[in-house]
């Protein structure tokens, strides 16, 4: 005889990926939206999760709607695989969706990070998920959000480049240290994220897709592959990368790729690669991939960094 | 046609707050031509000022008309519009007072310019020639460059005049502008008059002293009482 | 004593015949409510290139809602606007969209505001406060920037070597002058002014407006000029309307409303204020 119980499914404490279908399907619409109007900022309806709002539940939810069992995935924290944070979201992931993790960059189909893009070029097929602490890029012009809403639909952009005015004459150079304004396809100013600006030059023309992910403010937007991006500057005051010529890495012993400075008792300063993922492979003597920027500091996008330029005031 | 010609022009002023009329002229007729000097003659408040300020449009006439010849056509000074009056203030009539108005930081040469800048000179020809014109009224070359409303009044009244009279006008309205001037300016002003009289300019004046300037007058008109209006012509 | 009322419509006016441009700016039928109030009831407004146009009233007489509406902050309740500038001649500016009327606002009217607040952004330098108008408009090149705010700050007689000095701790004075220069920027062919030197010291007072006089003689720039101090008026304008109550109540050339006005309350104005 069948009983209800033979009937019903077997009870199961969470859907597949934690997220329930309905939640993951308006994901996927509004990734799809966000990555149609390259730079514009979809709304969501950011979900509960077991982490708290502000600890990467954006990129989280990202992750859980892309995920499934043939994915690989890499998670990093301001470039270290092995931060708390990092290594609790990736434990998360996996247990929700039966995906393989990797360190490597290049074996990554999903890449979630936390204010770095590797130093290994990225490509074709793979996702980067960029948690995002604040999605908007006017904050600092208008707190008014309504207001900003308007001033992305009119490209009314006047007051970002006002704020680079205010630098270049206070500091005779650009300060913005980490999600310096860029223009996506020619259109929307966003704020990529707390990545440092060494990093930012690596969203123009990759071939990978970009998703940046605000979860407590509930908004998505993305920067499809090989599409323009370009950090503001002025025509006769370009954009510079952080000036981190001589650093070597204590590790690794390489230089001209983004370092952590630690500072010594005796006041000077070590530095050591930020991709730890990368200097894993250069200490186990693996293959490493084609890099950002080379050994001399060259970036691999021909004349997209230009020398520097003092202006005069 | 005269350059100006005038028909029964009168003016009253309505004061609301008396609910009252004050009758200043009425009945005005006269004409001028190019050249021309008039004389208002008449005793102290019988709207001689008020007259000049009428054909000028600081009053709006009540009735009557005055028909000036202006180089683009004639037009009615009573009625014209405001915009064509400004414009003929700035290329063919002037008015000529006894008081200047200084300003901060504005030099005498300056302020003897502007008249000519509003006419369309460029400055360096316009200050050029407010040199030439300060120089003639007599005010030391050292003040040129200072600013009046530090000045003693006699000096104020030769910026004042050179200010007055620089520009080319067609009609000049003098306003008792001989008054309290020392014996040196006024004959710089009679000489000045004179030679604009020569180049065909017609003016119409209330003179406090008119045997300054009797040489030069073609026609008196005297207003007495109100509407009562004589008019005779010096030979 | 015959008994006389409403003294002003007696005298008519002929077209203007003389002047052969044709106005830059032509309002007519201005109105605007809010709410129960009618701030603005069928105005008027006129004024021809290189002029400048005072509107004297107390305050709420509708005067300064009359600038914002010739500045495009605010859309009439009816009426429409016309500036004689090729690329939207003979258009009603009320009609454009949200973009194209930015765009006319942008490029050919600059305003200065009583309160510099509305003005300027405090904590900025003053010069980014005059370059941000020409990054509106897609300036990007800093050198550029820099030469163009340091003229329109000269040409408003602000110091230069206070130019990237925040106007938070600037005088008023200066800081007016931070705002006209910003207003001037673009080289606007129309500049309205709202009560630009209110609240300023009497000797500064002098001192910006002749900078206005200054700079209105050498760029024959139209100006509207609103304010309710009859000395200002006096100074910089060449017609004056007077408004009482949201509507017009008398205009004429600024020294015959001074010295011989017809309406009764210009008559009340003057006195009160000579």
């Amino acid at each position: 005889m069948t009983t209800l119980s033979d009937l019903a499914q077997p009870r199961q404490d969470y859907s597949y990926g934690f997220m329930d279908a309905y939640a993951k399907r308006e994901l996927r619409r509004r990734i799809l939206k966000a990555i149609a109007i390259p730079g514009y900022q979809v709304p969501y309806a950011s979900r509960e999760l077991p982490i708290a709002r502000g600890w990467g539940t954006g990129g989280l939810q990202v992750t859980l709607s892309l995920v499934g069992p043939e994915s690989v995935v890499k998670v990093i924290d301001q470039g270290a695989d092995d931060s708390v944070n990092a290594a609790n979201l990736r434990r998360f992931i996996t247990r929700m969706s039966g995906a393989e993790t990797t360190t490597d960059t290049l074996k990554a189909t999903i890449l979630q990070s936390r204010h770095r893009i590797p130093e290994e070029v990225m490509q074709e097929g793979q996702a980067l998920v960029l948690q995002v602490p604040d999605p908007e890029p006017l904050r600092g012009v208008t707190a008014d959000m309504s207001k900003a809403h308007q001033l992305h639909a009119d490209s009314d952009y006047g007051q970002m480049w006002l704020l680079l005015y205010e630098q270049l004459v206070r500091y005779r150079q650009y300060i913005q240290g980490a999600s310096y304004p860029s223009l996506v396809n020619g259109l929307y100013i966003i704020s990529p994220s707390p990545i440092p600006r060494w990093d930012t030059p690596k969203l123009h023309q990759a071939a990978h897709l970009t998703l940046l992910s605000a979860g407590r403010e509930k908004r998505l937007y993305a920067v499809p592959p090989y599409t323009d991006v370009y950090p503001l500057e002025f025509s006769d005051v370009p954009f510079q990368v952080e000036d981190q010529q001589g650093w070597v890495c204590k590790t690794t012993g390489v230089q001209n790729k983004f370092m952590n400075e630690l500072p010594q008792e005796d006041g000077t300063s070590q530095y050591e690669l930020s991709d730890s993922g990368y200097a894993e492979k250069l200490v186990k003597n693996e293959a490493v991939g084609a890099t950002y920027y080379d050994d001399q500091g060259d970036f691999y996008y021909d004349g997209y960094l230009k020398p520097p330029v003092q202006p005069s005031l | 046609m005269p350059l100006l010609q005038v028909e029964s022009l009168t003016k009253r002023f309505y004061i609301d707050h008396l609910q009252r009329e004050i009758d200043v002229f009425a009945d005005l007729t006269f004409t001028l031509e190019a050249g021309q000097f008039m004389l208002i003659g008449g005793a102290n408040g019988v709207g001689k000022s008020s007259l000049l300020r009428c054909l000028f449009r600081t009053y709006i006439p009540t009735s009557g008309t005055a028909l000036f010849a202006a180089r683009q056509g004639n037009i009615d000074l009573a009625h014209a519009a405001d915009v064509d009056i400004a414009l003929l203030r700035r290329e063919e009539l002037g008015f000529v007072t006894q008081f200047l108005r200084p300003r901060p930081r504005v030099s005498a040469l300056e302020l003897v310019a502007e008249p000519l800048v509003d006419g369309g000179m460029a400055w360096e020809e316009a200050i050029e020639q407010a040199r030439e014109t300060l120089d003639s009224f007599g005010l030391k070359q050292p003040l040129w460059s200072a600013y009046p409303t530090t000045f003693s009044g006699g000096e104020q009244q030769k910026v004042n005049l050179a200010r007055a009279l620089i520009a080319p006008r067609r009609l000049l309205l003098l306003d008792e502008p001989t008054a309290s001037l020392d014996s040196a300016t006024r004959q710089s002003l009679q000489a000045r008059l004179a030679e604009l009289k020569a180049q065909g300019v017609a003016m119409i004046g209330v003179f406090h002293h008119p045997e300054d300037i009797l040489h030069l007058v073609d026609s008196e008109i005297r207003l007495t009482t109100t509407s009562e209006v004589i008019e005779h012509v010096v030979d | 004593m015959m008994a006389i009322s409403n003294h002003q419509s007696n005298h008519r006016f002929d077209a203007p015949r003389l002047v052969n441009a044709s106005p830059l700016v032509q309002a007519v039928g201005l109105s605007k409510r809010y709410g129960a109030i009618e701030a603005v009831t069928g105005v008027n407004v006129e004024a021809y290139p290189g002029e400048v146009l005072g509107i004297v009233g107390e305050s709420g007489s509708g005067k300064s809602t009359v600038l914002r509406l010739l500045n495009l902050e605010e859309m009439p309740d009816s009426g429409t606007y016309t500036l004689d500038i090729p690329s939207v001649l003979g258009e009603d500016l009320y009609q454009l969209d949200r973009f194209a009327r930015r765009e006319v606002q942008i490029l050919n009217i600059g305003v200065v505001y009583q309160n510099p607040h509305l003005g300027l952004r405090m904590r900025f330098t003053s010069s980014g406060n005059v370059a941000e108008r020409l990054l509106i408009t897609g300036e990007r090149t800093f050198a550029t920037l820099r030469q163009a705010a340091r003229d329109s700050l000269a040409i408003s007689e602000f110091p230069l070597n206070r130019m990237d000095d925040p106007p938070r701790v600037l005088s008023g004075g200066m800081q007016q002058r931070v705002q006209l220069a910003k207003a001037l920027a673009l080289k606007p062919a129309l500049l309205l002014l709202d009560e630009p030197t209110t609240g300023l010291d009497v000797s500064v007072q002098a001192l910006v407006l002749d900078t206005l006089k200054r700079l209105q003689r050498e760029r024959r720039m139209t100006i509207i000029l609103v304010s309710h101090d009859l000395g200002v008026i006096r100074t910089l304008a060449d017609r004056v309307m007077v408004m009482r109550h949201g509507r017009v109540v008398e205009q004429g050339l600024t020294d015959q409303i001074l010295e011989d006005p017809q309406d009764a309350y210009t008559q009340q104005l003057v006195h009160a204020k000579l």
